[in-house]
């Protein structure tokens, strides 16, 4: 038996697909799910793809937060389902209020696609522990509402819980001398909660689990290998 | 009917970029003397019935909990009197 993994599709999901595929990769069973479905299907655990659901009208993840699927996870989320968000569904998470602070439209105005470096600041989370702790990766990075944002009090707060899950790698010899992509404070590209079950992150690591494609590397990989080991041997 | 003024502004300490684009813009125009512009969203709600007390707390709970993201943005509610149009 392994794991089974939903991943949610709304009007407008663009990697749900190779979300699936990313999971199937890692050796779990991807299993879709419908935003007008409140049926989780039992999964053991949820991801949310990127895309822009309801063409982010009104702001990014904001109706689909709404959607009948979305009641189910975040009464699940916070007893405990492992959710991971990624890039529109980090946007769906903070507009939930399972992560804290919210998104907005990048600093310079433009959309962005890139590889992106990132340095993985919490190796503790359902979703990030084959990663090393201050292993540095690089993910696709692909949005135009990519700015995270929070007021003080949680910036500190968030610092001071190691809830900084990953960090732009704009210093040093390693960072690719574009600075920060979008002006998200702290450098932040992805938080958790404080239970370590909910993860969201603008850049995207299903777009970089094979050796073939993109980037050429598999920096992606370890979000799937993670859960499925914590599901596995849970 | 009557019509309910929703406005949506990103909170103050809140970088707005878009709005930073349009000033910048103001002097090739020629407008001085403007030092600084926040974009903002209105949303217009037309309001069957009465806009009693009771239907303007329900808008004030729409506007807070959808129209506007209070983790990053303010929001004002207002009543406005629709001009009766011409038929």
């Amino acid at each position: 038996m392994t794991a089974r993994i939903g991943v949610v599709t709304f009007p407008g999901s663009l990697d749900d697909r190779d979300t699936q595929r990313a999971i199937r990769l890692a050796g779990a069973e991807p299993v879709a799910l419908w935003h007008k479905d409140k049926d989780l299907k039992q999964v053991d655990a949820v991801v949310l793809p990127g895309g822009f659901s309801y063409g982010d009208y009104l702001r990014a993840g904001a109706i689909s937060r709404f959607s009948p699927v979305m009641e189910t996870v975040i009464e699940q989320a916070k007893a405990g389902l492992p959710v991971l968000g990624i890039c529109n569904g980090f946007q769906v998470l903070t507009e939930a209020h399972l992560l804290p602070g919210g998104m907005l439209g990048n600093d310079h105005l433009h959309f962005i696609c890139k590889d992106q470096k990132l340095r993985v600041e919490n190796a503790g989370t359902l979703w990030t522990s084959d990663y090393e702790q201050g292993q540095e990766i690089s993910i696709p990075l692909k949005n135009m509402d990519g700015r995270y944002v929070a007021d003080q009090y949680t910036l500190d707060k968030l610092e001071a819980e190691g809830r900084v899950a990953f960090r732009y790698l704009v210093r040093g010899e390693a960072a690719d001398g574009y600075g920060n992509p979008n002006g998200s404070l702290n450098d932040i590209a992805g938080i958790t909660n404080e239970a370590g079950n909910v993860v969201g992150l603008m850049p995207h690591p299903e777009h970089a689990v094979e050796p073939l494609i993109g980037s050429g590397r598999t920096d992606g990989l370890p979000f799937f290998t993670s859960i499925l080991k914590k599901l596995v041997n849970a | 009917m009557a019509r309910v003024v929703v406005d949506v502004m990103l909170k103050p300490e809140i970088l707005d970029p878009q709005g930073q684009a349009v000033q910048r813009a103001l002097p090739r125009l020629g407008f001085e003397g403007i030092s600084d512009v926040r974009q903002g969203k209105r949303f217009e709600l037309e309001v069957d019935g009465p806009v009693d007390e009771a239907a303007l707390a329900r808008i004030h709970d729409l506007a807070e909990s959808f129209l506007a993201n209070t983790v990053i943005e303010d929001f004002t509610v207002k009543v406005e009197e629709v001009a009766e149009a011409a038929k």
